[in-house]
């Protein structure tokens, strides 16, 4: 009996030990909670906005930056600067002899780069001799993009390359299935609801959450007064922060703009008094 | 003009044709429903039960114990085969022993395995109505062959001594061979059900809805990937629990022959689990390349992104497992007082592993301030930041199974002198092929994980598990020639051990207890907040990632139940054999 409880103390001991260091000796990240199909009212949107949805698609649901990013290189650049930019390769994309697709114009090209990425692969990222392309069919599966938010990625593109803007808004497109599906969320009831639900914490470091993209908000409302926070929630770009994590200055344009026309009253004052409090 | 009316018809019955094929495809299609879209109003809620943790605890239990009782039964034949072949009694015994515990293990498999039917049907039964209907066919066999395995397990257990000795004993043998074909067979199936819900084939991929050919839904594109990860991890498993049963004995021994039979065990059994855990960092390689081909995204989801710094989680778990081995063949050193000569060389060995383990260790992202950011120039340090990423985690894996089969050689040879003309030169030829393979590896990883793109960084994988392969083989082989006919200097003493080797055993079957389940966990989170891949999505309440921290503890639940009716099984055990013993 003796040896049957040392050896049970023995296991509980080991078994604290991992469950311990689990816990307290490595980050615990929190995954953004899965994704909500939103109803799209493209009939009142601004071209500003819609570059603005297709900026937060690629960014998020889209998934596109796991790939198209500076760190793993995995798949080519698509949001960068001069040529760097896929919209201003593109016309180049549809000379190119080993260009096999259908597109007959930039826009297209865009549009089918993301419908049938192996129309064409950069060469030395795909397989088969770089005539397969890895990046799934983003319409399909668990992305699942809609035309208008395809539309709005091509958008988004055109306006980072500097190039002319020549997607149109869709208009009158019949709400998605999905779309017609989805209830409306329910209102947040704590500050930290709040930051879940907008998703704060992918780029900002406040409370729980860790994002490295954004400025730290950890200890915000000891620098910033309530009418500058405001201003900062329901109009980013007025005012940019001089240092983002790594000692990089902030980029105009990355955090959304619609967050006063998505939160609720009580949501925003919720936030904002969270924020002069967080000292 | 007759040759061309002649092609127009062709074409017409041609067109005729596949415009009947795609009738008939649509019909087929029409057969069968989609697959269902449900929301959180779908999933019952019963007395206050968390039904995402009990279906996990419970699955995980089952996968347990039915790893256990999968993996015995191969060691147990191979052994009996041994023991056939050498005519050496103590082999046959051992076997028989092993079989005998995992006899308990079988039927909690089945028990475990009800439970989780029962689990999905009350809390899932959308999910399992859908899984039911892809997977009707292998389904009803499985349930056959469970009673064929039942059938075999205990014909093959009850007619040991019955079946003994000359035509008899084959017979007994083939038994287990039908016993190990049956078992397989089941563990394949279920592979099927777990890698379509990651990798679904043979269903429409925008409704799901099933297109007719179950054979297509079993050979998804990650089956075979894990099928072979987990028939290597459950010989390593297998092993690792026999090596603590033994270890238990050892402990409550009081008689010299009774300590010298559970060390012989343990240390069998240790090397059952260290055969299976050397390749299965390969086989765990091919899993993952596989599932980066399958879906980059799913590939980046788990190495890159919420799932990355569950690896730094496995790589303690991995380090406990080669020190837990390493440690166990050191202390067997003291069973012959010819290690005096190789003990010396433990220290460095013993070195080698923590480097190691501590490349391992190293995450790629760090979590810093934003003065250390500043500090260091951006979040990857320029030298250290490497040792994050696959060249340098491959380079200390490799390195860790080559000391580890350096522990195993030292050991193996403690006891003898070889007494070949070329001995010298010999263990100079071991030692240089030790020192390239080595110096390869370590070229390999610094090259590509300093200079070269993010795509080739994996190139760096097959030369340097071919260096580890030429290096335990061609050591192998150049001691199987050494050491025929060597001199044996002073004998090994079976028992002669001290007994904190015995908890290295445990050490073993606790990491590895917990690593399967963590591993478990990733395999299957990063579908996320899907039930099926793309296909079917999971609108439950529970639909989130959990943390690293929450996850663990689900899992260290587990494992405690887990290992609780193990050590449970042990005491039983020791109960019944004083009982014997006593008449």
């Amino acid at each position: 009996m003796k040896i049957f409880l040392k050896i049970v103390f023995f296991c509980i001991l080991v078994f604290s030990g991992f469950v311990g260091f689990a816990n307290f000796g490595i980050p615990q990240v929190k995954s953004a909670p899965p994704p909500t199909e939103e109803k799209l009212d493209l009939g009142n949107m601004t071209m500003d906005q819609f570059i603005a949805l297709g900026d937060k698609v690629f960014n998020g649901k889209g998934t596109c930056t796991l790939c198209h990013n500076n760190v793993g290189k995995r798949a080519p650049m698509l949001d960068g600067a001069g040529e760097e930019a896929v919209a201003n390769r593109a016309p180049l994309r549809l000379k190119d002899p080993r260009y096999k697709g259908k597109a007959t114009t930039p826009e297209e090209y865009l549009r089918e780069s993301m419908k049938t990425p192996s129309a064409f692969v950069v060469a030395g990222f795909g397989s088969d001799n770089d005539t397969k392309s890895p990046m799934p069919v983003v319409t399909q599966g668990s992305i699942g993009l809609s035309d208008a938010e395809v539309d709005a990625v091509i958008a988004f593109l055109q306006n980072k390359s500097g190039v002319e803007v020549t997607v149109k808004i869709p208009v009158g497109a019949p709400p998605s299935e999905k779309a017609e599906e989805a209830k409306p969320a329910e209102p947040a009831k704590t500050p930290e609801e709040v930051i879940v639900k907008f998703g704060c914490g992918a780029c900002h470091k406040i409370g729980k959450e860790e994002g490295a993209i954004g400025p730290d908000l950890t200890h915000v409302g000891k620098s910033k007064n309530e009418s500058y926070l405001r201003r900062a929630v329901l109009d980013p770009n007025a005012d940019i922060a001089k240092n983002c994590p790594g000692g990089a200055p902030c980029v105009p344009g990355m955090m959304p703009p619609d967050f006063g026309a998505k939160m609720t009253g009580s949501e925003f004052e919720m936030l904002v008094q969270y924020l002069v409090k967080s000292k | 003009m007759y040759e061309s009316d002649i092609a127009n018809a062709e074409e017409a019955v041609k067109s005729e044709a596949k415009a009947t094929e795609a009738v008939k495809e649509g019909e087929k299609k029409a057969e069968y429903p989609p697959a269902p879209k449900l929301t959180a109003a779908d999933y019952p809620q019963i007395g206050g039960f968390n039904s995402r943790i009990l279906v996990w605890i419970v699955a995980q239990l089952h996968l347990w114990f039915a790893a256990f009782v999968l993996a015995v039964p191969i060691f147990v034949l191979i052994i009996e085969a041994i023991g056939m072949a050498t005519k050496d009694q103590r082999y046959d015994n051992m076997a028989y022993e092993f079989i005998k515990v995992s006899m308990a293990a079988y039927s909690i498999t089945a028990i475990m395995g009800g439970l989780l039917t029962f689990s999905l049907l009350i809390f899932y039964p959308d999910l399992f109505k859908y899984l039911t209907s892809l997977f009707s066919r292998s389904m009803l066999a499985y349930a056959f062959l469970f009673f064929a395995e039942s059938a075999s397990l205990y014909v093959y257990y009850y007619g040991w001594h019955w079946l003994e000795g000359g035509f008899k004993k084959w017979v007994h043998l083939t038994i287990g061979l039908v016993l190990n074909f049956v078992g397989t067979v089941l563990m394949l199936f279920a592979n099927a059900w777990v890698t379509f819900s990651m990798s679904p084939n043979g269903v429409d991929p925008g409704t799901g809805a099933f297109l007719g050919s179950e054979w297509d839904v079993i050979h998804n594109f990650l089956w075979n990937p894990l099928n072979l990860h987990r028939v290597v991890a459950n010989i390593a498993y297998g092993g690792s629990i026999i090596g603590a049963y033994a270890a238990y004995k050892f402990l409550g021994s009081a008689s010299k022959e009774d300590r010298a039979h559970y060390d012989w065990m343990g240390y069998t059994s240790n090397i059952i689990a260290v055969g299976g855990l050397l390749p299965l960092p390969f086989a765990g390689y091919w899993l993952v390349k596989e599932i980066y081909a399958y879906s980059q995204q799913m590939g980046i989801t788990l190495m890159g992104g919420v799932f990355a710094w569950l690896f730094i989680m496995q790589a303690v778990l991995i380090g406990a497992l080669f020190l837990s081995v390493n440690y166990y063949l050191w202390c067997g050193m003291g069973r012959s007082e010819g290690s005096v000569r190789y003990t010396k060389n433990i220290k460095w060995i013993a070195a080698a592993v923590v480097a190691c383990f501590l490349v391992w260790f190293t995450p790629h992202t760090l979590v810093l301030t934003n003065q250390e950011l500043k500090a260091l120039g951006g979040p990857y340090h320029k030298y250290l930041g490497p040792l994050g990423i696959m060249p340098a985690k491959n380079t200390a894996v490799n390195i860790m199974i080559i000391m580890t089969f350096l522990s195993f050689t030292l050991y193996r040879r403690v006891n003898k002198i070889a007494t070949v003309s070329w001995a010298d030169a010999g263990s100079a030829v071991q030692a240089a092929i030790f020192a390239g393979g080595i110096g390869n590896i370590i070229f390999l990883g610094v090259y590509h994980g300093y200079f070269t793109n993010t795509a080739y960084k994996v190139a760096s994988s097959i030369p340097q598990v071919s260096s580890t392969a030429v290096v335990i083989i061609a050591t192998l082989i150049i001691d199987s020639m050494m050491f025929k006919g060597a001199k044996e200097v002073a004998p090994l003493r079976w028992g002669n051990v001290p007994a904190r080797s015995q908890y290295a055993l445990f050490t073993l079957a606790v990491s590895f207890t917990w690593l399967m389940g963590l591993m478990g966990y990733i395999r299957s989170g990063i579908r996320q907040h899907w039930h099926v891949n793309s296909i079917m999505r999971d609108n439950s309440i529970n639909a989130f990632t959990p943390t690293i921290g929450y996850a663990a503890q689900v899992v260290t639940l587990a494992a405690v139940i887990f290992m609780a009716i193990v050590i449970f099984i042990f005491w039983l055990s020791n109960i019944s054999s004083k009982k014997s013993a006593a008449h």
